[in-house]
């Protein structure tokens, strides 16, 4: 049969929560569209309940991933670069789709978000050294600062940068050793949801980055009230539901990234995320642990080790 | 209880500070009234005498005050890195050199004793000042990229626990930074700020760099809500700190926050003992246990309960309570009649919900506010004083028999600010250190405090660090 005459194989596009495919509870989908208004599938339209299990799957996978080794974490987000590589067709496909951007101009976009996930690979064991380090304090102590995971972080995906921005919000959260809750652009899912069969075939545990489609605002608002999440980054937001957000957030007082204001009027496409990222969404999702012991140091005391 | 150790009055003179008997704000290089002419009295906490009169800040003072930080900015912030850092260079001298008088003034302010204030206090209040100052011409290599730039006005508000050295940990690094600061210091202890805008004179600081409003709540929240504020720093309570992230939400103010704690200090088996009460004593006694990141929670393992609870009543029944100027007092007093409501209503929550209450045997003076260091033991994390921050002289006592309870019962808190760990065996201070969600961990050690050493909490206890080379970070544009 002649590829003209085969029917084409449409895709089932589903969550991904705790490691798994699920529909949305709900039993609700939207239509994407293309950039042309054609109709490219039906996705989950997640609903709160969708938000809260994540949030379950997320907190349980927050020990394991945190307690990794930095080079464990390291060597997964590089398999992460690995399994996109060799899925470049099909994303390509889909950013074109999504973004209404010709092939070529996919494909860079694509081969960016590969380079992305290989350059945040590359910091997880650096970022200790980067922002932590021995504190010279005025007295006969060894006193060591170092970063830890805040937690479970609910990520505000960019509406118009599908992948590419997309991977630009949960590499850095997930380099760290937090665990993501991640709201897929509304209008273009479908780069973030065939993600998440990467990130399933990639050595990421279940549960590390968990993938929600459908309303931002609507799934938004219980993950910024919610008490067992640790931080909020608000990209995906624009200034109005952004404040709102962070008020919410307030409430258990959870770490908020706000929009940087090239994308706070939601036109996130003006935002450069070709650019160098710096590590501005590495730092943001860290707490600086600092611990005191004594060195028993001979000093004016006279008290001996 | 009469002590084994009679000690005859040892007091510090108070002839060393003249305290005028009225003071008005700070603004622009100048003291003023306020606008509508109010002012409030403040009072010594441990006699209750008023120690003077000041103004009474509203929102008008705050917008002329955020005005004169403002045009102060442009000069302050173009000067070069090494001038700043002379002026604040200049500032630590100035408190070394005052440190006496300020000592002195500020136990009479806050009511601790002169112990604390002189030997703890002042000492980092200068250090502050001296690390800061030297980071000014050297902000290019904090990590903060090339040539990091200034917020612009910092609005700063601060707590009564701790007057001056709440007012360095804010001031310092945001001189240093290149931003101007208005600061609302606490509403009971509004003195030594007024002191610091002195010291500024001395220093022959820029007019407008440092502006000092004394006032209440509403003066800082008009402070922290000002549209022309770039920068918000507050110490304090965690509903306060709840109701400043909401207010500055959909703006670009940059905020952080250090709040409340209920801190777990850890006592394993094999912790020395003497030691270990030493560090719980610090912990949840010093100022009167008016600390964020006080010890307020003991978990002690099982099998030596008994053992450190007797050695621990043995030793709280040996602490002095009483004049805070005297050098020999320990215990000095509670703050104001508000916090000592606060403190009382919650020991007696405690004793309603059934937790053992046991208070060392002392006299309290007759006038004042007082409390005498208190434990709780038979509780629960489900006690009220297990779970609420008392800021009081009141340690809640409970036990645990394995490492990872202790690590789960520590951990089961809204806060995270601090925690201490007690035992000899090195690789088990590292593994609970590590599992601890809490910003500080002492282990074998409790309350220490450096400016080269960064402090702030986990959780409900806030975000953002302050000291350190973290420090900055909370005052440029990063």
């Amino acid at each position: 049969m002649s590829e003209q005459n085969r029917l084409g194989v449409f895709k089932t596009y589903k969550l991904y929560v705790g490691g798994k495919f699920p529909r949305s509870e709900s039993g609700r989908v939207y239509e994407v569209t293309d950039s042309k208004g054609q109709w490219l599938a039906n996705v989950p339209q997640s609903s709160r309940k969708d938000a809260r299990d994540a949030v379950v799957a997320a907190r349980k996978a927050f020990g394991g991933w945190s307690g990794a080794t930095a080079y464990n974490r390291g060597q997964v987000l590089y398999r992460v670069a690995e399994m996109l590589e060799g899925r470049k067709e099909q994303f390509v496909r889909e950013v074109a789709a999504a973004e209404g951007l010709s092939k070529s101009k996919a494909a860079a976009v694509v081969d960016a978000a590969i380079d992305r996930w290989v350059w945040y690979a590359g910091w997880t064991d650096k970022i200790g050294q980067i922002s932590g380090g021995a504190n010279p304090v005025a007295g006969p102590f060894f006193n060591l600062s170092t970063p830890e995971p805040t937690g479970v972080v609910t990520v505000l995906a960019p509406q118009k940068s599908s992948l590419l921005g997309l991977v630009s919000v949960i590499a850095p959260v997930i380099a760290t050793g937090n665990t993501a809750v991640v709201i897929a652009s509304a209008d273009a899912p479908l780069p973030a949801l065939s993600l998440g069969e990467v990130l399933a075939t990639s050595d990421v545990p279940g549960g590390v980055v968990n993938i929600l489609s459908g309303a931002t605002a609507e799934l938004a608002a219980p993950l910024a009230a919610h008490q067992d999440v640790n931080a909020i980054d608000l990209t995906g937001a624009g200034p109005e539901l952004a404040k709102e957000l962070e008020i919410a957030a307030a409430d258990n007082l959870k770490r908020v990234l706000r929009p940087r204001p090239a994308e706070a009027d939601g036109s996130d496409a003006s935002t450069d995320w070709l650019a160098a990222p710096g590590t501005h969404r590495l730092t943001a999702f860290l707490e600086t642990k600092t611990v005191w012991h004594p060195t028993g140091a001979l000093g004016a005391s006279g008290s001996s080790y | 209880m009469a002590s084994a150790f009679e000690y005859a009055p040892a007091p510090e003179s108070r002839s060393v500070v003249d305290i005028a008997p009225s003071y008005g704000l700070f603004i622009d290089g100048e003291f003023t009234e306020a606008a509508d002419g109010k002012v409030f009295k403040t009072v010594s906490p441990s006699t209750e005498e008023v120690l003077s009169e000041v103004a009474r800040a509203g929102a008008a003072d705050v917008d002329r005050a955020v005005k004169a930080a403002r045009k102060a900015f442009e000069k302050w912030s173009a000067l070069p890195g090494s001038e700043r850092a002379k002026y604040l260079f200049r500032i630590a001298r100035i408190i070394q050199e005052r440190s006496r008088e300020l000592a002195v003034l500020e136990t009479l302010d806050n009511g601790k004793p002169i112990k604390e204030t002189r030997d703890a206090d002042l000492p980092l209040v200068a250090a502050h000042f001296f690390y800061y100052a030297g980071w000014a011409d050297k902000l290019d290599h904090a990590g903060y990229g090339a040539d990091p730039r200034p917020l612009g006005v910092a609005g700063q508000v601060i707590p009564w626990n701790f007057p001056l050295l709440m007012l360095a940990w804010k001031i310092a690094p945001a001189l240093a930074t290149g931003n101007t600061v208005v600061l609302k210091p606490a509403e009971t202890t509004p003195l030594s700020a007024l002191f610091f805008a002195d010291i500024c004179r001395q220093a022959g600081l820029p007019k407008g760099v440092v502006n000092i409003l004394t006032g209440y709540g509403d003066a800082g929240e008009a402070l922290v809500t000002h549209p022309d504020v770039d920068k918000v720093a507050f110490t304090g309570s965690t509903a306060v700190g709840k109701a400043i992230a909401r207010s500055v939400a959909g703006t670009d103010k940059k905020v952080t926050l250090e709040l409340g704690g209920k801190g777990a200090n850890i006592v394993f088996d094999d912790a020395p003992i003497d030691q270990a009460v030493e560090g719980i004593v610090t912990g949840i006694f010093f100022n009167q246990g008016q600390v964020c990141c006080a010890g307020s929670r003991l978990l002690v393992q099982e099998s030596v309960q008994d053992e450190v609870l007797d050695a621990l009543k043995r030793r709280l029944s040996t602490l002095r309570l009483g004049d805070p100027l005297d050098k020999n007092t320990d215990i000095g007093a509670i703050n104001s009649a508000e916090q000592l409501a606060r403190i009382t209503a919650l020991v007696e929550t405690g004793e309603a919900e059934g937790a053992e209450r046991w208070s060392a045997p002392c006299e309290l003076p007759s006038s004042g506010y007082w409390f005498a260091p208190t434990l709780f033991t038979n509780v629960t994390q489900a006690h009220t004083v297990a779970r609420d921050e008392i800021f009081g002289p009141v340690l809640s006592v409970l036990s645990f028999r394995t490492p990872d309870e202790a690590v789960a019962k520590a951990n089961n808190s809204q806060y995270g600010l601090s925690a201490g760990i007690w035992t000899e065996k090195g690789s088990r201070i590292l593994a609970v250190a590590n599992k601890l969600r809490a910003g500080v961990v002492w282990a074998n050690t409790f309350n220490k405090f450096d400016p080269t050493s960064p402090f702030g909490g986990y959780k409900e206890s806030g975000y953002g660090r302050e000291g350190g080379r973290h420090g900055l970070e909370a005052y440029l544009d990063v």
